[in-house]
């Protein structure tokens, strides 16, 4: 079982990502959960698979810092990422008081009370930089820009993380790279 | 830098079959267990060992080939989801008195929910209806170290064991310490004579039985499998007993809910058998225990005295549906007469259907199925097809194989009562070589009338593109035998057989009228609708290079959105018409003759 490994101990962060089948989610969460043990933290995700990949709902949960159990309870998460605007309706109850939703959408949807939002039309970002399928990097980016990474109150992790993350990923280099980090800091320079 | 890895729980399982020396391993795909197989090979190629690793037809199959090979003294493993360990009942219950020489490991990855499955049944009632011991990880990491335990457990005694995963550590990913790999070289395949135990006779079935069960008592004994106290230190008259992912919840929560000195808790990894000790001392120490565990009362149920007990058989947690941990969370608050967390509801389901992709040929054979019979039935099966239900062209999906059965019942049941009804089943390439044949044998001898769509797009699609018998690769890319389907299915007495591209529609509508009065006059009519996995295309050569368009003809009608249903064709209300999701269009231009006016076309 895990226990409080982490450079920064005593962080707990509860994340959950939200989006359609194909979309990459699944991808997201993964390169997250990568920086995190790179960073020194325990991490634990739980993943959708199946059916629902066909273009249905699909949810990762990721929890860095000493935790358990796998899933995210309702009002428990610290950051909502959501890359179809209709999900919010769905996932918003997986946010705490306070907490934070990231969303793929034109304009900041109503996502209740107590909850900071913040929006990117990510979809239009990936389609104009001709990479309509790096919406999920597009919209990692604005986060990590907007409300913060590796500090206090924003995200577990640095843009700087990410950038070696992906670059492990894909292998130290290349065009797959190239795209990858051109997409993250698409999103990096519209969230700054 | 960290030298631990993230690592998913079935790759995990996988890393630790291969590390503990495993030399065979056999599967069928199925959600949450698919990725077992792949990850064993992957480890395989890493440490250099020498293993045989199959996509078998199907889990019996999978099951006995694994078998085998520990009654040759050799480790083996075979994986699968919960409704394949019932296909493969047959073999495991008879394997169980008969035993093994080598480790082995019958990996069932149960989901409750359920996700992605006909039934939330439990793997664990199996196991206990086998006589066979289960190990219930409740991570990845411990569902890693339990394959090796399992080998040394099943070794131990000379029976199968069980590793009964769930999708929350299936599909649960973990920063881990991967083991190292066993040092090659292992002992040759050495198979024994003993014609009274492998070849058992009901004669020697008893005895054998007897032997089983003296096992099962010694296993409830065994101290490595023993249930853990994870708080020693507390006296308290309470105590939870849990296993798998509701023992992960239960651990968190009793942090959180600051309840630890006043319950004891206890992981249970071997739910059956329960260890008699652990029963005894439960008993002799509490007043009231409850049983957190998923998804049937598997432990409840070996703790005979039901006025302490509380669990799925007393009501006190749900009979059905997944134990999330809002809902331990109740559970524990309530047993440890805290406050109701109030609202806090599990959140689930809702939302965007699932659908077929764009550019699935699967879409333009329920379009074509429904012009041309469009007052049919139509049975269908497990895969990606049965998404076909969202085009109104999937009426029945009951188990692996049983379009094919449910076409000729449907026949046979009109036949006797004087109706008649065209019936065409749908049923996919793998799903046809896994359970298909002997119903289409069946079917044929009984002179039964219907038409056999065999959607074959040339992989086991829905599980994450493994290959099927038909492809002629094998599970780690190497080249295999092929079997020809159209031989296959006229060598089953099918006398029409024809092979058609579904996108095209008009072709192929003509091509199921065709078919369907073969049925009519003659019998069992078998259509291949053969089009590559538009997945699998689309990795291999991107879009096509010409887009598509919709004109001002455009009437707003919505046919093409509701009976063909591409996501790539988006009702716009604001406009009152349909237009293309560049996002996701691939282009394969098949709605291009279905639009009733013309008015979607390719530029």
């Amino acid at each position: 079982m895990s226990g409080s490994r982490g450079k920064r101990n005593g962080l707990h962060q509860q994340i959950v990502l939200s989006g359609f089948g194909g979309q990459g989610i699944l991808f997201l969460s993964r390169l997250l959960a990568e920086a995190a043990i790179a960073g020194g933290f325990p991490v634990l995700t739980s993943e959708t698979h199946g059916m629902a990949q066909r273009g249905g709902v699909v949810v990762s949960h990721l929890k860095v810092g000493g935790f358990e159990s796998p899933l995210v309870r309702a009002g428990r998460a610290d950051l909502l990422l959501v890359l179809k605007e209709e999900n919010v309706a769905l996932h918003r109850e997986f946010l705490a008081g306070g907490g934070v939703l990231i969303v793929n959408a034109p304009v900041p949807p109503d996502a209740g009370p107590g909850v900071r939002v913040h929006a990117v039309d990510a979809d239009a970002l990936a389609l104009s930089a001709g990479a309509p399928h790096a919406v999920n990097l597009v919209l990692l980016g604005f986060a990590l820009a907007r409300i913060g990474g590796g500090t206090a109150g924003g995200f577990f992790c640095a843009p700087g993380e990410i950038r070696e993350a992906l670059s492990r990923r894909h292998g130290g280099g290349g065009s797959r790279l190239d795209d990858a980090l051109s997409a993250l800091d698409l999103g990096i320079a519209h969230g700054t | 830098m960290s030298d631990r890895i993230l690592m998913q729980g079935n790759d995990a399982i996988a890393r630790g079959l291969v590390a503990a020396g495993c030399a065979v391993a056999a599967s069928y795909p199925g959600t949450p267990a698919s990725e077992i197989l792949s990850s064993i090979d992957r480890w395989r190629k890493k440490c250099g060992a020498t293993m045989h690793v199959e996509w078998a037809v199907n889990e019996k199959v999978a099951l006995e080939i694994a078998y085998t090979a520990a009654i040759t003294g050799l480790r083996a493993a075979v994986s699968m989801k919960q409704v394949g360990l019932n296909v493969a009942s047959d073999p495991l219950l008879s394997a169980a008195y008969l035993g093994v020489t080598g480790g082995f490991l019958v990996v069932s990855a149960d989901d409750p929910g359920p996700h992605s499955s006909q039934t939330e049944q439990d793997s664990r009632l199996m196991a206990m209806m086998a006589k066979v011991p289960v190990l219930d990880p409740a991570s990845p990491a411990q569902a890693m170290a339990f394959a090796g335990a399992g080998f040394e457990l099943s070794e131990a005694f000379g029976v199968p064991v069980m590793l009964r995963p769930t999708t929350r550590v299936c599909h649960a990913s973990q920063d881990v310490d991967a083991p190292p790999f066993r040092p090659p070289g292992r002992e040759a395949a050495r198979f024994v004579k003993d014609p009274a135990r492998w070849a058992a006779t009901p004669v020697f079935r008893r005895g054998l039985h007897d032997l089983l069960a003296g096992k099962i008592a010694a296993i409830a004994a065994w101290p490595a499998t023993a249930p853990i106290r994870v708080n020693p230190d507390v006296s308290p008259v309470k105590a939870v007993v849990a296993s798998g992912v509701a023992f992960a919840h239960a651990r968190e929560l009793f942090g959180e809910l600051g309840i630890s000195d006043r319950i004891a808790l206890y992981q249970a990894i071997q739910p059956y058998p329960l260890h008699a000790a652990f029963i005894e001392h439960l008993l002799d120490t509490y007043t009231e225990i409850l049983v957190l565990e998923e998804s049937a009362p598997v432990m409840e149920m070996q703790i005979a005295d039901r006025r302490r007990v509380r669990g799925r058989m007393t009501g006190a947690v749900p009979g059905t549906g997944e134990l999330l941990p809002e809902i331990v969370e109740r559970l524990l608050s309530r047993f440890a007469g805290l406050p109701n967390p109030g609202r806090a509801l599990p959140v689930q389901g809702g939302g965007r259907r699932p659908t077929l992709c764009p550019g699935c040929a699967h879409r333009s054979s329920f379009y074509a199925i429904r012009k041309a019979a469009p007052e049919g039935i139509y049975p269908s099966d497990i895969g990606c097809y049965t998404l076909g239900i969202n085009l109104g062209a999937v009426d029945t999906v009951l188990c692996m194989g049983a379009a094919v059965s449910q076409a000729a019942g449907f026949d046979y049941a009109h036949r006797i009562s004087g109706g008649r009804v065209d019936i065409v089943a749908t049923i996919g390439d793998s799903t046809f070589y896994h359970a298909g044949i002997p119903p289409l044998i069946d079917a044929v001898v009984q002179g039964a009338r219907f038409v056999l769509v065999i959607l074959d797009n040339g992989t086991t699609a829905m599980t994450g593109n493994q290959p099927t018998p038909g492809t002629g690769i094998g599970a780690g890319g190497e080249t295999t035998a092929a079997v020809d389907m159209e031989g296959l299915v006229r060598a089953c007495g099918v006398r029409f057989c024809r092979t058609a591209n579904p996108d095209r529609l008009s072709e192929f509508v003509a091509l199921l009228k065709e078919a369907l009065v073969h049925a009519r006059e003659r019998g069992v009519a078998v259509v291949i609708a053969r089009q590559p996995c538009a997945m699998v295309s689309l990795a291999a050569g991107g879009k096509a290079p010409d887009g598509i368009v919709i004109t001002a003809e455009c009437t707003g009608c919505r046919h093409c959105v509701d009976r063909f249903e591409c996501p790539a064709l988006v009702f716009d209300e604001s406009t009152n018409r349909v237009r293309v999701d560049e996002m996701t269009c691939t282009g394969c231009g098949v709605c291009v003759s279905v639009c009733p006016v013309g008015a979607i076309r390719r530029e």
